[in-house]
């Protein structure tokens, strides 16, 4: 492997000694700065071991990821088709198009919600650890260099950074046994998926003889491949072992019991940060240097996709646990957004990215939510925990219906624009049938979330009494109202995010592009 | 005639449009803010809001332009640019009536039932009910319509599930997913709807109704599978058999306002999607699907009846005689004619009175005696004879007693019916005697015979339980005698959409009635065609 990724690294031009690509380091900056920030955080860290500063570690990664962040917005205007157009970075490894860019904005703002949440997570945990923080900006790097990557062998590279970190995360709860559990379980099949995604691009490289997205693409223009067992091979397995990071079914069986044993911050950051890191490296490979063989890649993310949008909305039925029909919305969701991928022409591509944001804020909102009625043990998950909710705490029941109903696709929600951008996708493509499938499961797990919302409101508390405090601290009041605040925003003037969205296509981003 | 349907109304300077949509949810966001202690002035904000947006559908009603059949108060705002869709609204003579009602049955609503808890929430839920079914009403883009036609659902379910009697949760849950489930499709149509038009016309992708109703650019097999999606989402909602099932429930289980939204506005939804986005945008699909739609009406006519025939529980009767009075609209509008299509709106209107109307009286019997077992209940009539009459006086307009509201509506629709489809308007009118059948045999039960002893204390209607009622009963009378000024605005409106349809539907006969000239001669015939309608009652 290594010597694949030397070779990717180490242009073509005719060695005399070692040539080293030049490095646009400023093309790379919001990578750099979410990989520097974390080091740094390590050594800032263990030099402070003994001194316990209060909101360190989370203000550390609120800035890191916001100055990610800001470093993104120049960037943006400067790959604009009016600046220099897309960056083709460190030989031709690295394509910084306004797609890579979206993305890492994308995953930067969920370091920062799910950093705010996690505040006061730790601290009612009694758990010390800023290494939670340094770990979500790792996985944030790495997830920004899998929207970047112009290669498989930097797409793998990006997805392990993002792997282990996230193993790591989800078993962050020392003294709680089924974090343990979760993180262990994370390991072994996330490795396998590992393992399935390399072997794929092994294979589409054994059929391309490249793994450079645009060699991968100009060989497949230029050639016809007769027999190509080999590269739907490759292809498939490409899409399983993303298709596993999304939780897409018939991959997502890790999915419930990992968001229900991790530590509630850590699911959010599992189920908004990993998934759009994981979704964009799928539109990456699939758009860019796959394109032409849509004939072969689109059965495979159409079974996906249907299978994702039927299991996520008939399994959440039956569920109890309030983590664990959340996994099972968001492997709804994941189908919504494979939809997009499926249809993957322009408004396809635009619909996923705007998917990608509306369920960014849903879901750390909802998990937020969680984390907080959790209490202290991060036990208290069931349906009857939320019972009375709308009484006892009528501003948080609000803001969990908000966030639910926007889940289900209500109108002036992000949730509905969304739907409305991947189902317009559809109908461009003449995809009837999936459209009616994907609003049909839409229905169906609406009574998921108004089970929720019912138990909050209608029924009364399972126990008498004030109940268990529920404690919420100022971080996560202000992660909560970013969330609930941007839901609304996005569902009423989504104009913004559209247009954003509508001109983040990932574009093949030749070498020459320096 | 494009020219003239988006022709806007020069009168305006003023567009009460806006206003009327928004000012409910303005008052629901002011009522958030009232602290708790304070709920008496929840109430204040509530009914203050809807008579700000009720006086300004009443100044579309006295500012409309009788001699103009397209929309009016026209307005537009960019919404998501990119797909093409803008706060787009206006109205007609068809939605006017329909805005009119809404206003007035919010405001009814909130000022005659008090709720029996949490009334800062309660108040907030009917506001935002409030300003999803006025802008269901003015949308003249298909996504923006959704959105107001899907939004409606959440406050309802929060009013059933949270202020509901007996099984509530299970009557809110089954409505809100029923209406989902229909909404799914209606999704899927309009979406395919305005692809399909931007295949056919070129251009930008659009969801402006007039635009696309004007082209007709889809091909008919792709219409007649839209127009399906559409019906079937419509269908739950009106709601016609067999997609009737959530109605009962919802409705027996609602509070009293709850009930009277439910059956004066939220069915209306569904008849009037069917109109302005069955019948203006697939007129070929809408003449194909016909025979089933009056099969179907048909069906609920007679089947709805025979239900309420058979109930115990009289919310509940009044429940599915609803199924079959709005059986009558669906014949009425696909006689496709004039007649037909003129009483179904009129009738929309008209049951939009007499059964909100029915819903509070039931209400009242509620609060005083616990129950809603006819058989508990008897001789009422006795004690509280004023109270007997006026539930009379609304039963009768309820049954279609000519010289009361419901006649002149039913009548057309029959009329329509008959002409157009003989058989299905012989069965149809069938109906119209179970109903007198049902209802008469309810009142009889409830209000005459020996009280029992809880029914001989049963109160007197009070004053302020009258107040309430009285713009309806005034209504009921005056719409009964004098339905003209509202047939003169529904019918160019009508007129401009059986025309519409005719010019692309050859089997559609655009001189049914005796219309001595063609369309743009109408407004001088307009006074002797509703005198047709209007000689019958």
């Amino acid at each position: 492997m290594i010597a694949l990724a030397a070779q990717a690294v180490i242009d073509s031009p005719p060695a005399e000694g070692i040539v080293t690509p030049r490095v646009p380091w400023s093309a790379l900056a919001p990578v750099l700065v979410l990989f520097v920030g974390s080091l740094l955080g390590v050594v800032v860290v263990s030099l402070l071991r003994r001194r316990v500063i209060p909101h360190l570690g989370s203000t550390l990664a609120v800035v890191v990821a916001g100055a990610a962040l800001c470093t993104v917005v120049p960037l943006w205007h400067r790959v604009g088709s009016r600046g220099e157009g897309p960056i083709s970075a460190v030989a031709g490894a690295v394509a910084l198009d306004r797609y890579s860019l979206l993305i890492t904005a994308l995953i930067c703002v969920s370091v920062i919600l799910v950093a705010l949440l996690s505040d006061g997570y730790l601290r009612r945990e009694d758990l010390d650890g800023p290494e939670l923080y340094l770990l979500m900006l790792m996985a944030a790097a790495g997830g920004s260099v899998m929207a970047a990557a112009n290669d498989l062998v930097v797409l793998f590279v990006g997805f392990e950074i993002l792997s282990i970190a996230t193993y790591v995360l989800a078993a962050m709860h020392r003294r709680r046994l089924s974090s343990q559990e979760a993180g262990f379980k994370y390991l072994i099949l996330g490795g396998t998926a590992s393992a399935i995604l390399l072997y794929g691009i092994a294979l589409t490289y054994g059929a391309t003889g490249s793994t450079s997205l645009v060699d991968i693409s100009a060989f497949l223009g230029d050639h016809v491949i007769t027999r190509d067992g080999l590269l739907l091979a490759g292809i498939g397995l490409m899409v399983v072992g993303l298709g596993f990071k999304v939780a897409a079914a018939p991959f997502h069986m890790w999915a419930p019991d990992i968001y229900q044993g991790a530590p509630s911050p850590v699911s959010a950051f599992m189920s908004s940060a990993v998934k759009i890191a994981a979704f964009a490296g799928l539109g990456r490979v699939l758009v860019t240097g796959l394109g032409s063989q849509q004939r072969l890649w689109g059965p495979i993310v159409f079974v996906l996709a249907v299978m994702s949008l039927i299991v996520g909305a008939v399994l959440a039925i039956t569920q109890r646990n309030v983590k664990r029909m959340l996994a099972y919305s968001s492997i709804n969701h994941a189908g919504f957004i494979l939809v997009g991928v499926y249809v993957a022409n322009e408004r396809g591509i635009a619909a996923m990215l705007f998917y990608l944001a509306a369920y960014l804020v849903m879901t750390i909102g909802s998990f937020g939510v969680v984390t907080v009625v959790g209490g202290r043990g991060d036990g208290r998950h069931d349906l009857d925990d939320y019972r009375g909710m709308g009484g006892r705490r009528p501003g948080l029941a609000l803001l969990f219906t908000i966030l639910l109903l926007a889940q289900a696709g209500v109108p002036f929600t992000a949730g509905f624009v969304a739907k409305l951008g991947v189902i317009e996708a559809a109908a461009t493509g003449s995809h009837w049938a999936l459209a009616v499938v994907a609003m049909l499961s839409a229905t169906i797990s609406a009574f998921l979330y108004l089970r929720i919302i019912s138990a909050m409101y209608f029924s009364e508390p399972a126990v008498e009494g004030p109940g268990p405090r529920i404690v919420v601290g100022r971080p996560a009041v202000v992660a909560l109202g970013v969330a609930v605040v941007a839901t609304l925003v996005l569902g009423i003037v989504p104009g913004f995010m559209t247009s954003l969205a509508d001109r983040a296509r990932p574009v093949l981003v030749l070498p020459g592009n320096r | 005639m494009s020219a003239q349907l988006l022709a806007a109304s020069g009168t305006a300077s003023f567009n009460p449009i806006p206003f009327m949509v928004l000012a409910p949810v303005l008052g629901a966001v002011l009522i958030a803010l009232v602290p708790r202690a304070r709920d008496e002035v929840a109430r204040q904000i509530a009914l203050g809001f809807s008579l700000v947006s009720f006086a300004m559908a009443i100044a579309l009603v006295t500012r409309f332009d009788t001699h103009e059949a397209g929309f009016q108060f026209l307005s537009r705002t960019p919404f998501i640019k990119s797909l093409g869709i803008s706060w787009s609204f206006g109205i007609d003579g068809i939605s006017l009536w329909m805005v009119a009602l809404t206003g007035l049955l919010f405001t009814v609503g909130i000022a005659a039932v008090k709720p029996d808890h949490d009334p800062k929430a309660y108040y907030g839920w009917m506001l935002v009910l409030m300003t999803g079914s006025m802008g269901t009403f003015v949308a003249l883009d298909l996504i923006v319509f959704f959105l107001f036609f899907e939004v409606v659902l959440v406050p309802m379910y929060f009013l059933i599930g949270s202020w509901g009697h007996g099984d509530k949760v299970y009557a809110a849950t089954k409505f809100f997913l029923y209406t989902t489930f229909g909404s799914a499709f209606l999704f899927v149509g309009i979406l395919a709807t305005a692809y399909l038009h931007q295949r056919g016309a070129g251009g930008h992708i659009t969801f402006d109704v007039v635009r696309i109703a004007r082209d007709q650019v889809i091909g008919t097999g792709a219409a007649r599978w839209l127009f399906a999606a559409f019906a079937i989402a419509f269908a739950v909602k009106i709601p016609m058999f067999p997609v009737h099932t959530w109605l009962p429930d919802a409705h027996t289980e609602a509070p009293t306002a709850g009930s009277v939204i439910l059956a004066g506005v939220l069915l209306k939804l569904g008849a009037y999607g069917l109109i302005r986005f069955g019948l203006y945008l697939f007129p070929e699909a809408a003449h194909f699907f016909s025979p089933l739609m009056l099969t179907l009406g048909v069906v609920g006519i007679l089947y709805g009846a025979v239900c309420a025939a058979m109930q115990a529980d009289l919310k509940r009767l009044v429940a599915y005689s609803s199924v079959a009075h709005m059986g009558f609209i669906v014949i009425g509008l696909f006689s496709l004619t004039r007649q037909g299509i003129d009483g179904g709106v009129l009738q929309m209107l008209n049951h939009g009175i007499s059964t909100p109307a029915l819903f509070l009286l039931v209400g009242l019997i509620y609060e005083r005696r616990h129950t809603r077992e006819i058989a508990q209940l008897g001789g009422i009539q006795k004690v509280a004879p004023v109270f007997a009459g006026v539930f009379m006086l609304v039963m009768l307009s309820s049954v279609g007693l000519p010289g009361l509201n419901g006649f002149p509506g039913e009548f057309l629709a029959l009329a329509g019916t008959f002409a157009h489809a003989r058989w299905w308007g012989v069965l149809a009118a069938s109906g119209t005697i179970l109903a007198a059948v049902y209802l008469l045999w309810a009142y009889q039960r409830v209000f005459h015979g020996p009280a029992n002893a809880e029914n001989r204390t049963f109160a007197e209607l009070r004053v302020s339980e009258a107040l309430g009622l009285l713009p309806l009963l005034v209504l009921i009378v005056a719409l009964g005698v004098f339905p003209k000024p509202v047939l003169d605005r529904i019918e160019p409106s009508v007129n401009a959409l059986v025309e519409h349809m005719a010019d692309h539907v050859p089997a559609i006969d655009r001189n049914d009635v005796k219309a001595p000239v063609a369309a743009e001669g109408a407004e001088a015939s307009q006074g002797s065609t509703s005198s047709t309608g209007g000689s019958g009652s």
